[in-house]
């Protein structure tokens, strides 16, 4: 019963056979790539165009150790990043949520730090922070795309309190801070991994593209890797770190998920299942 | 005890003096409450309460009861007027003291165990769940849930929800239970159950309870006294004693007792009506 409520965190459909919704996505995709590696073949495309998925495979390999370290890196960024938008988006949220004259004065600009490209910052970031700490630009404009969903849904969250406890918390004389912490906070939990999960593609994303303008530090991630196999017309490198960067996006989405599955397991409808 | 009275318009100054009537918990004193918006929801309202007292107010909806019993618990200011607490030694406060406040709906935290639930008003005032746990596990047993300690809230059925809600109302010892509506969601079978439970708890606890409902034969199968409420803007229209003895059970709600109280509290719903032009 635990696995059908963790299956519906992770949003699978739940009308198939395990067994079958394993097994018929996974097939899918090894005939496309049976599919790919004999149209190479057949049609003779060149593989700087596209390279076969045994060239891929191969790259993968051989390069394993420098993208591993890469990948590493790139995931370090987004968690990073990710921590830094869940502190400031939570933060920001209770300061709404405290204060309606906060909420009127700065949500506007929040919303105008989440409309602007945010990558359009980053030549300014980059010049702020100097060259020699490209590190530090990435993971600021990582965190700055984070940010909006976090802040956004907590700030619902939070609002989002059954108006019977709050009235509840006042009879029985609650402090403020008993009132955040004990009602509040609990309230807007739901709300808030929902946005930790939004936020989690966001962050990778965010690293990622960074990468793209901002150049790279003295470590170098994903995103500098197909920049690099790019230049070099090394393709097969090139869907080798892209393959990693979904396996890595993946990762985060999985790892959100089981997070917020066993945090509202007990008690929340949106990882309900145990007990209808 | 003289507390700061915001300025309001007609509300007087609580001056420390002991009440004379010993026995009365609570004065209801020419309470008004006008909303923001200007909608009158209160007028006049001048009620003396009892200790020990099982008091029903009742009225049809949009009657303020409920606006008053948020009010009795310090839920907001009345606009006019004074609710005034008689404490222990008589001395008058406007103070509530310990009270226990059950709304219709169960209203527990879902993230919580039926434990911690009714732990947590003890949480508040800072004992542990280990030193509360003794009168955590009495409060479930005065409501039949000690066995249900560990379950959370979405567990339950409904009637046991409301059983929780009654338990962390009682936990705390409360000289005064309010209730809105309480079980006006339940199936006619559970609020029957539940209405004994109340009455036995009502007994062996010594407390006062202002216990708002809509349905006749629920007040005058409980109270000692039941309060019709006239609408728009509230008011009292008529007090009526039910001076039935207690224990009450099945014998009394067959009796011929309780339908002329049946009779008369209903007489007095349809007054309260036909006076506002609501019939």
């Amino acid at each position: 019963m635990a696995r059908k409520s963790l299956r519906k965190s992770l949003q699978l459909p739940a009308s198939l056979p395990l067994s079958l919704r394993v097994a018929f996505p996974l097939a899918i995709g090894v005939g496309f790539l049976l599919l790919w590696q004999w149209a190479v073949g057949y049609f003779d495309v060149a593989s700087v165009i596209l390279p076969p998925p045994a060239a891929i495979g191969h790259a993968l390999f051989a390069d394993r150790a420098t993208l591993f370290q890469s990948l590493l890196t790139t995931l370090g960024i987004t968690i990073e990043a990710l921590f830094l938008a869940f502190v400031a988006g939570a933060l920001g949220a209770i300061l709404f949520a405290r204060s309606r004259l906060a909420e009127v004065g700065l949500f506007p600009y929040a919303v105008i730090l989440q409309v602007t490209p945010s990558i359009s910052l980053a030549p300014l970031i980059v010049i702020w922070v100097g060259l020699d700490h490209i590190d530090r630009a990435l993971l600021i404009l990582a965190t700055i795309v984070a940010f909006f969903p976090i802040l956004s849904n907590t700030t619902l969250g939070l609002r989002s309190v059954d108006p019977n406890l709050r009235d509840l918390f006042q009879i029985n004389k609650a402090s403020s801070w008993q009132r955040l912490v004990q009602l509040e906070l609990p309230s807007a939990l739901p709300y808030l991994l929902g946005g930790l999960r939004i936020s989690g593609g966001l962050a990778l994303i965010g690293a990622v593209v960074a990468e793209y303008v901002a150049g790279s530090g003295t470590d170098m991630g994903l995103g500098w890797r197909v920049i690099e196999a790019a230049n070099r017309l090394n393709i097969a490198g090139m869907f080798a770190a892209l393959a990693l960067l979904s396996g890595l996006g993946l990762l985060i989405f999985a790892a959100l998920s089981v997070l917020q599955h066993f945090l509202l397991r007990r008690w929340h409808e949106s990882a309900l299942g145990d007990f209808r | 005890m003289a507390a700061p009275i915001p300025s309001v318009r007609k509300k007087q100054e609580v001056v420390p003096r002991v009440d004379e009537a010993a026995p009365r918990l609570l004065r209801i004193h020419e309470v008004e409450k006008t909303f923001r918006n200007g909608l009158a929801a209160l007028s006049d309202i001048d009620l003396s309460i009892g200790k020990g007292e099982f008091v029903s107010i009742l009225g049809p909806s949009g009657c303020g009861k409920s606006t008053l019993l948020r009010l009795i618990a310090g839920l907001g200011e009345p606009t006019a007027g004074a609710i005034e607490w008689t404490g222990d030694e008589g001395v008058v406060s406007l103070e509530h003291p310990s009270l226990g406040f059950v709304f219709q709906e169960p209203t527990l935290m879902p993230w919580r165990t039926v434990a911690s639930n009714v732990h947590w008003p003890l949480g508040l005032r800072g004992l542990s769940q280990r030193d509360a746990a003794p009168r955590v596990n009495e409060a479930l047993g005065m409501v039949g849930l000690e066995n249900f300690a560990t379950a959370y809230p979405r567990e339950l059925s409904g009637g046991m929800k409301m059983r929780v809600s009654i338990a962390r109302a009682l936990v705390v010892k409360p000289k005064v239970l309010l209730m809105d509506e309480p079980f006006a969601a339940l199936d006619e079978i559970t609020r029957t159950r539940l209405n004994d439970d109340l009455l036995r708890l009502w007994k062996q606890e010594g407390w006062t309870v202002i216990f708002v409902t809509h349905s006749v034969y629920e007040s005058v199968y409980l109270s000692s006294r039941v309060v019709v409420m006239s609408p728009r803007p509230g008011r009292v229209h008529s007090d009526i004693a039910i001076d039935a003895p207690y224990p009450r059970d099945e014998n009394f709600r067959t009796s011929a007792a309780y339908n002329e109280y049946c009779r008369e509290v209903s007489g007095a719903l349809h007054g309260a009506m036909a006076a506002t032009g609501d019939l």
